[in-house]
C-alpha cells in the first residue's frame, strides 16, 4: 500500500490538512516508547487506497528532539518508491518553512509542497507565485486553505506523478542563503497596515500587556466553562435524569423490594422517602448521576474551551509568560499544559507529563498536579460543600491550594537533584480554529475521560456501598478518629468521607454534607480531600508513570502536605 | 565572525532588555544546540529583532524573519549578539 506522509513545522495547519484528506476512520496512537502521537487515516485516490500518516511537527530533519527522531525513523521505514511526502508549509512564513523543504529535497524524498493558509497570507499582504516556486524547487506546489477546503482537490490530483527533485546537499548557512534567494524570487510583499489581530499579537508578547491579555482570557475562559457547564447540567442532564430516569428507577425499586441487599447496592438508601441522586449511593442512582450529570457536563465544557485556546494559539503565550515563575518550581513554561489538562481530570494531566524532558521535571509536575490541582469533580465538590455558605470560602479553598502548589514547588525545586530543561517555544500567530478538528479533539478527550473514569466510579460506589452495608468502614474510622479529632478538629465520621474520597472525590461530598459540620470543619475537610489522595484512577496512573520508588516518594509528600496544611488550618482559623 | 562591527561589544541575548534589532555574532553551545538554532534561522550574521524580555528571569522573545520564538533565559544566554547601530 502506498503511503502519504504529512510533514511540516509545528503550527502550520497540518492536522487540518490531514482531516481534509482522510475520512472518519482516523486512528491516533503513540509512537512506541514515546508520547508523540501519530495519526493514521486513509485516502482513496483513483481506486487505490493510500495510508495517510500525520508526522509530528518538526523544524528540521536532524534528530535533535524526540519528535524529529520519530519522524525520521518513520520516513526511513518505508521505501521511497512507495511513498509521497506532503510538505505542508505555512504561507505566511515561507522562509522558515523552506528549511525543512530543502532538507527533504536534498535527501531525495518524493515531495509535493502544500502552501497552506493561503488566505491568511493574502490578509497579511503576502503573495507566493506557485509557478516561480515550482521552478526553483523542482517539485509541484499547490496553494491551499485547509480550513475552508480550498485547493485540497487540486492537491490530491497531484499525487499522480510526483517528481523527485535533485538538489546538491548544502551546509546550513548555504541552505539559508539559497532559501533567501528562493523567497526573494517567489514571494511578493505588499505593504499593509497592522490589522487588529497583528496589534493583539504584538501586545501579547510584551510583559505587561501580555499579562493583562492572559488574565482577561483566563477569567473569561473560566466564566465560559461555568456557563456552558451549568447550562448542560440544568437544561440537559437534570431533565433527563429527573423526568425519564427516575420513574424508571422507581419501578426497579418496587421490583427489588426495599431493605434487600440488591436494593441497597443498585438503588441505595432513600432520602426523605425517595431516591436522592446525590446521596442514595446506588450503582444505578448516584454513580451515573455523578458521572453524567455532575461531572461530564463540566468536562465537556472545560475541554471545549481548552481545545479552543489551544487552536487559537493562546497556550504558547501563557507558557512564555509563566516560564519565569515555573522555573522557580523546577519546571518550565510548557509544563503549564499538563497542569491545565489536570484541571479537567488529573489522569490526562499526569499522562501528559510524559512530554516533559527530564525525570525530575516529570516528578515535580506529576506530584504538584496530584496534590495542588483540583480536577473538575473535585471542584464540583468544593463548590457543593463551600458554596452553600458563600463564594468567599470557595475562593479561600482555591487560594490555599494555590499556596500549597507554589510552596511545594519551590521546596521540591530546592531539594530534588537533576536538571530542568529550558523553554523553547514558537509563538504562533493567532488563528481561527477549525470547528471540525476542534470537535474531533474534544471527542477524543471526552471519550478518554469516560473510558478511564466510568469503571472507577462504578467500582468505587460499589465498594463503598458494600462497606457501609457491612459496617467495614467502622474499623478505619475508629482507627483514624483520634487523628481526625486532635489534629484537624474533625469528627470521626469525616474519616469515612476521606477514605471514600480515595476512590472518588465526588462520592465523598455525599458523605460529608449530612455530617452537619461547622464552616471551619467543612473548610478543613474540603482542603484535606483536595490535597490528600487523588482518586484511585490518578493513583494507578501515578504509579505507572513514576515507578514504585518515586510513587512512594510522591505519596509521602502528599501525606505530609495534607497533615501539615490540615493542622495549620485548624490552628490558624480562629472560628468561622 | 565580526561582520565589520569590530568595535561593537558582544553581549548575551539574555541581557538585552529593550526591544531592538541585533545581529547574531556567536552561538556558544554544543553542535546539537547550534543545529537546533540553525533550523529556526538563528545563526551567525543573522539579524533578529528582540521583542521583549519577560519578568522573573523569564524568556527572551525574538522575531526571526516572520517567526516569533520565546527562548528560555539560559538558552538566550548562549546566543551572543551585537547591537545594530
Amino acid at each position: 500500500m502506498k503511503k502519504l506522509f504529512l510533514i511540516g513545522n509545528p503550527n502550520v495547519g497540518k492536522s487540518t490538512v490531514f482531516s481534509r484528506l482522510t475520512g472518519v476512520d482516523v486512528v491516533s496512537s503513540n509512537y512506541p516508547g514515546t508520547t508523540i502521537e501519530i495519526a493514521k487515516g486513509q485516502l482513496i485516490f483513483e481506486g487505490e487506497t493510500w495510508d495517510v500518516i500525520d508526522l509530528p511537527g518538526i523544524y528540521s530533519l536532524e534528530a535533535g528532539s524526540k519528535a524529529e527522531e520519530v519522524a525520521l525513523s518513520l520516513l526511513r521505514e518505508t521505501p521511497k518508491e512507495d511513498m509521497v511526502v506532503l510538505d505542508v508549509i505555512d504561507s505566511t512564513n515561507l522562509e522558515r518553512n523552506l528549511y525543512l523543504t530543502f532538507q527533504l529535497l536534498e535527501a531525495q524524498f518524493p515531495v509535493v509542497v502544500c502552501l497552506n493558509m493561503h488566505d491568511d497570507g493574502i490578509h497579511r499582504g503576502i503573495t507566493i507565485d506557485e509557478k516561480a516556486l515550482e521552478k526553483i524547487l523542482g517539485v509541484v506546489c499547490v496553494s491551499t486553505c485547509a480550513i475552508t477546503g480550498s485547493g485540497i482537490k487540486r492537491l490530491i490530483a497531484q499525487l499522480k506523478d510526483v517528481r523527485m527533485a535533485f538538489r546538491e546537499p548544502l551546509d546550513h548557512q548555504g541552505r539559508w542563503q539559497s532559501i533567501g534567494q528562493a523567497v526573494a524570487f517567489a514571494q511578493t510583499l505588499a505593504h499593509r497596515h497592522h490589522s487588529l489581530r497583528e496589534h493583539l499579537e504584538d501586545a501579547s508578547v510584551h510583559p505587561f500587556s501580555g499579562a493583562v491579555i492572559a488574565m482577561s482570557v483566563l477569567v473569561l475562559s473560566f466564566w465560559v466553562v461555568r456557563t456552558i457547564g451549568e447550562f448542560l447540567v440544568t437544561r440537559v442532564a437534570d431533565p433527563i435524569f429527573f423526568l425519564f430516569y427516575k420513574p424508571f428507577l422507581n419501578k426497579i425499586s418496587i421490583i427489588l423490594g426495599p431493605e434487600t441487599l440488591w436494593h441497597h447496592l443498585l438503588i441505595g438508601d432513600f432520602v426523605g422517602g425517595q431516591i436522592d441522586f446525590k446521596q442514595s449511593l446506588g450503582l444505578l442512582t448516584t454513580a451515573p448521576y455523578i458521572e453524567f450529570a455532575m461531572v461530564l457536563p463540566y468536562i465537556v465544557s472545560f475541554y471545549f474551551v481548552l481545545s479552543l485556546l489551544e487552536d487559537i494559539g493562546f497556550l504558547p503565550r501563557l507558557a512564555m509568560l509563566l516560564d519565569g515563575l515555573l522555573h522557580r518550581l523546577g519546571l518550565h513554561g510548557f509544563s503549564i499544559v499538563p497542569v491545565f489538562l489536570g484541571i479537567g481530570c488529573n489522569v490526562p494531566g499526569i499522562l501528559s507529563t510524559r512530554t516533559l524532558e527530564s525525570r525530575r521535571e516529570r516528578f515535580i509536575a506529576a506530584t504538584l498536579i496530584s496534590i495542588g490541582v483540583p480536577c473538575v469533580p473535585l471542584q464540583a465538590m468544593i463548590f457543593g460543600v463551600m458554596g452553600q455558605f458563600s463564594g468567599f470560602y470557595v475562593l479561600g479553598v482555591y487560594l490555599v491550594l494555590f499556596a500549597v502548589w507554589l510552596i511545594l514547588g519551590l521546596m521540591l525545586n530546592r531539594v530534588m537533584k537533576g536538571y530542568s530543561p529550558e523553554l523553547l517555544v514558537e509563538i504562533p500567530s493567532y488563528r481561527i480554529p477549525d470547528l471540525k478538528a476542534l470537535i474531533q479533539k474534544l471527542w477524543t478527550r471526552v471519550k478518554g475521560f469516560i473510558v478511564e473514569a466510568m469503571p472507577v466510579v462504578l467500582a468505587g460506589v460499589f465498594v463503598v456501598n458494600a462497606m457501609l452495608y457491612f459496617h467495614w468502614l467502622d474499623v478505619a474510622t475508629s482507627f483514624l478518629a483520634p487523628l481526625m479529632n486532635k489534629i484537624f478538629g474533625l469528627p470521626k465520621e469525616a474519616a469515612v468521607a476521606l477514605v471514600v474520597g480515595f476512590f472518588r472525590k465526588d462520592v465523598a461530598v455525599g458523605l460529608l454534607l449530612p455530617l452537619g459540620l461547622s464552616i471551619k470543619q467543612f473548610f478543613i475537610a474540603t482542603v484535606l480531600l483536595a490535597i490528600s489522595f487523588p482518586c484511585i484512577a490518578t493513583f494507578v496512573i501515578l504509579l505507572r508513570e513514576l515507578g514504585l520508588k518515586d510513587f512512594l516518594k510522591s505519596v509521602a509528600i502528599m501525606l505530609a502536605t495534607g497533615l501539615i496544611v490540615g493542622a495549620l488550618l485548624n490552628v490558624a482559623i480562629v472560628s468561622i | 565572525m565580526s561582520l565589520g562591527h569590530e568595535r561593537m561589544k558582544k553581549i548575551p541575548l539574555s541581557q538585552i532588555k529593550e526591544a531592538q534589532k541585533v545581529f547574531v555574532s556567536d552561538i556558544d553551545g554544543g553542535s546539537i544546540f547550534v543545529n537546533r538554532m540553525m533550523s529556526l534561522g538563528i545563526y551567525q550574521g543573522r539579524e533578529i529583532a528582540v521583542l521583549s524580555r519577560l519578568a522573573l528571569r523569564g524568556p527572551t522573545v525574538v522575531k526571526v524573519g516572520r517567526s516569533t520564538f520565546a527562548l528560555g533565559r539560559s538558552m538566550a544566554a548562549k546566543i551572543l549578539v551585537e547591537i545594530k547601530s
